[in-house]
């Protein structure tokens, strides 16, 4: 059947950036552009979404070269719903960018750039072929190195060296392992691979070849022995950047780690138990980094390690319990880490700094804000009924009925040590009085009201939106527990695919 | 041909590894570049080689009569040369930059304190 | 360092390289050839001319910037993808005319892609060969 639908979301992105680039000087229609195609790409994200959640999994052949030859793009539950939260953060990004990011960053292609971005995530979320997937990796990379550089001060420079080097030597991982897989299989439709890779004899290969990948996606969504790249570079781009890196970036190594790891290859014991040990090792060394660190985004940066530990032993385990609960982990941090950020460069204009010790006095000052903040911060700490406790509540489970206890173990020291990270982050900006010998620069009460709601609209849209989760936590256990249902039978995936053949 | 291109691959990644694992920015850059070489080699190597026409059929035949050689390997390396050109030139640019902001070629000084930081 | 053989030479060099790189562009679709080599070809000419008169003067013979090429590329590259979603055929399925022209041959949406990407490659090549040549000065 010809769909369409499913790149629409990635030519709604396509053409903003390029009409973008059209109008080099202009940045107040560049910003409007910025928002009306996010907006549209939201509304189709939705549409694809309830078409996939009603009708099943809908595949279309790009250039129209039927499936195990050509590039097939496939929407199924998992990617639907990722492109849907991916729309959502950049909706809430494009709207806080029209304020938090400086004129002569948006002079030098900020959004163009920033479209492009957004453009590769749905790409990647979406193509069934292995290599496709590689591309729009490298498409996401390379406009996540210009955003990091653009402004140019040495910080940021320094940060994205390493965050350069690293995810270099990610992709040539990664590209290696396509290279093995290409030459062991003759195939690169992940779904004709998925069959092709069960029949292979020489299970050696196989597993050599899932190491590359493992390593490959484990820098990019930052786990354990790979993670440090993250904490020294998430922390010097503007706000808006850091929002879309933190949110989104890192999860779209997850998703890989995911599609592969369940479609490709199945991990047997051995690799389960590997998974188990980098979930629990990520999961501390994140959440330790996290307690010594007075920036309020290196806190933050770290906890992104600290909670990716908690999704990555959700595949580990491997049981549907596990996975439902890694998926419903992944769809509440997207926003929620996204969300964080943007608050902490709203912090950042409303004091001018992000060191916890100089800040203080923010609840006194702008209780309504703070409160909203509060919410975001409650949902990330997982206090019921909000969207982080659910998932939890699973992964334990989970890790318990496979007598997992190491895991339980640093799921519960995680979620403990966060809470405290959390607190006292809440005492130091919000409630503490405001440093007295410190000059505030409050960049924030100057703005214009439509200025100052620009910059609040965001947060509240990501914080409505992670409410929703924990309500309707029903619903959204649902939409997992079918994705988890399709992670372990991938049966209706390959026969949607490749047609039943 | 085979065998002398697994040694070129062996060399190639050896050398690539043994410059990154360097403290020079430079080194680092031609590391990546040494790396990205021998993938794409890899890649060709693995497509299995051999001498044949271009898979494209005359519109009056029913099946192809020759040995064809498989373009895809080809395409996916002249794809992943086209990114790493890209990658490459702006991982000079950075670097330079870098080096002309630092004056120097160390990655270990690359930790100046920030105000905010800690 | 400026030659004067280079710089006749390259006098010579620039048209004869173009009209190569627009060949290559043409034949591109069933022979090697191709859009990416093509606007490589055409590149390495104004680089050439950049070596033999300096990167300065190969800026002011070409008036524009060469990165305001790369939007337009992208844009021609971006229709030829979309075209065939008005036929309702999935994106970037290649739609060919009926009769072949002459001398050029048959042409479809590939060619108004590689035509794209070849607008691309100058932009881009250009435009990252010139900032690193100017930064050293």
């Amino acid at each position: 059947m010809i769909d369409n639908h499913i790149v629409a979301t990635v030519l709604v992105h396509l053409f903003t950036a390029l009409a973008q680039l059209l109008l080099p000087k202009k940045t107040v229609p560049q910003m409007i552009l910025s928002i009306a195609g996010c907006l549209l790409s939201f509304l189709l994200a939705l549409a694809l979404f309830m078409k996939v959640y009603s009708g099943g999994i809908l595949t279309m052949n790009a250039a129209n070269w039927d499936a195990p030859f050509g590039i097939v793009f496939v929407a199924d539950l998992f990617s639907s719903t990722m492109v849907l939260l991916t729309s959502v953060a950049a909706l809430a990004v494009s709207i806080f960018s029209a304020v938090g990011v400086g004129r002569a960053r948006m002079l030098f292609g900020y959004f163009p750039i920033f479209h492009f971005l957004i453009m590769g995530l749905n790409g990647a979320f979406l193509t069934g072929d292995i290599f496709n997937l590689y591309v729009w990796f490298e498409v996401v990379i390379i406009s996540s190195f210009v955003l990091l550089t653009l402004g140019g001060r040495i910080p940021q420079l320094e940060g994205a060296v390493k965050y350069m080097a690293m995810n270099i030597l990610a992709s040539m991982f990664f590209l290696t392992g396509i290279g093995i897989l290409y030459g062991i299989t003759g195939s690169l439709n992940m779904a004709d691979l998925s069959l092709k890779i069960a029949q292979v004899e020489d299970r050696s290969v196989v597993n050599l070849t899932a190491i590359f990948f493992l390593v490959g996606f484990g820098i990019k969504s930052a786990v354990f022995p790979l993670y440090f790249w993250l904490p020294s570079s998430y922390h010097t781009p503007p706000s808006a950047v850091a929002a879309v890196f933190g949110g989104l970036l890192t999860k779209l190594g997850l998703y890989a780690l995911f599609r592969c790891f369940t479609l490709l290859f199945v991990p047997d014991d051995f690799a389960q138990t590997v998974f188990i040990i980098i979930a629990c090792a990520t999961i501390l060394t994140g959440a330790f980094g996290a307690l010594i660190r007075t920036n309020i985004r290196r806190v933050l940066s770290y906890l992104i390690v600290c909670h990716i530990g908690f999704v990555v032993g959700g595949l580990g385990l491997c049981s549907k319990t596990a996975l439902l609960g890694a998926v419903f982990y992944l769809i509440h941090d997207i926003i929620v880490k996204t969300n964080l950020f943007l608050i902490a460069g709203l912090i950042r204009q409303l004091r001018g700094t992000m060191n916890m010790g100089k800040l203080g006095g923010i609840y006194a000052e702008y209780p309504k804000i703070s409160l909203l903040i509060a919410i975001v911060l409650f949902s990330l700490v997982g206090i019921p009924p909000l969207s982080g406790f659910w998932p939890k509540i699973y992964l334990i489970e989970a890790a318990l009925m496979s007598k997992s206890y190491a895991f339980t173990a640093s799921v519960i020291l995680g979620s403990f040590i966060t809470l405290f990270v959390v607190a006292k982050l809440w005492s130091e900006v919000f409630w503490k009085d405001a440093v007295v010998d410190e000059v505030i620069v409050d960049n924030f009460k100057p703005l214009k009201t439509g200025r100052k709601f620009l910059m609040i609209l965001p947060i509240g849209i990501l914080a409505s939106t992670s409410l929703f989760i924990g309500l309707n936590a029903e619903f959204i256990i649902q939409v997992a527990d079918r994705i988890a249902n399709e992670m372990i039978d991938t049966t209706p995936y390959t026969s949607a695919v490749l047609g039943n053949k | 041909m085979e065998l002398l291109l697994v040694f070129l691959i062996g060399a190639l990644y050896a050398s690539g590894v043994y410059l990154i694992l360097r403290r020079s920015m430079v080194r680092l850059l031609l590391g990546i570049i040494l790396l990205g070489n021998g993938t794409n080699i890899l890649i060709f190597l693995l497509g299995t080689i051999t001498k044949g026409k271009p898979p494209v059929m005359a519109a009056n035949l029913e099946v192809f009569e020759d040995i064809y050689a498989d373009p895809i390997p080809q395409a996916l390396i002249l794809t992943a040369i086209v990114i790493s050109f890209g990658l490459t030139s702006f991982a000079i640019v950075l670097l330079k930059r870098v080096y002309a902001l630092l004056g120097t070629d160390d990655l270990d000084t690359l930790n100046t304190p920030q105000e905010e930081d800690i | 360092m400026k030659s004067p053989i280079l710089q006749s030479a390259s006098r010579y060099l620039l048209p004869i390289l173009l009209l190569f790189s627009v060949f290559l562009l043409l034949r591109g679709h069933y022979y090697p050839g191709g859009g990416f080599v093509g606007g490589l070809v055409a590149a390495i000419a104004f680089v050439l001319h950049s070596f033999a008169f300096g990167t300065a003067e190969s800026m002011k013979m070409l008036k524009y910037k060469p990165s305001a090429i790369i939007p337009v590329g992208l844009i021609v590259a971006a229709i030829a993808m979309f075209l065939p979603v008005l036929f309702g055929l999935p994106v970037m399925t290649g739609l060919w005319i009926e009769e072949p022209i002459p001398v050029v041959g048959m042409i479809g949406s590939a060619l108004l892609f590689d035509i794209g990407v070849y607008l691309v490659v100058i932009g881009v090549v250009l435009t990252i060969l010139f900032t690193i040549s100017l930064e050293t000065h």
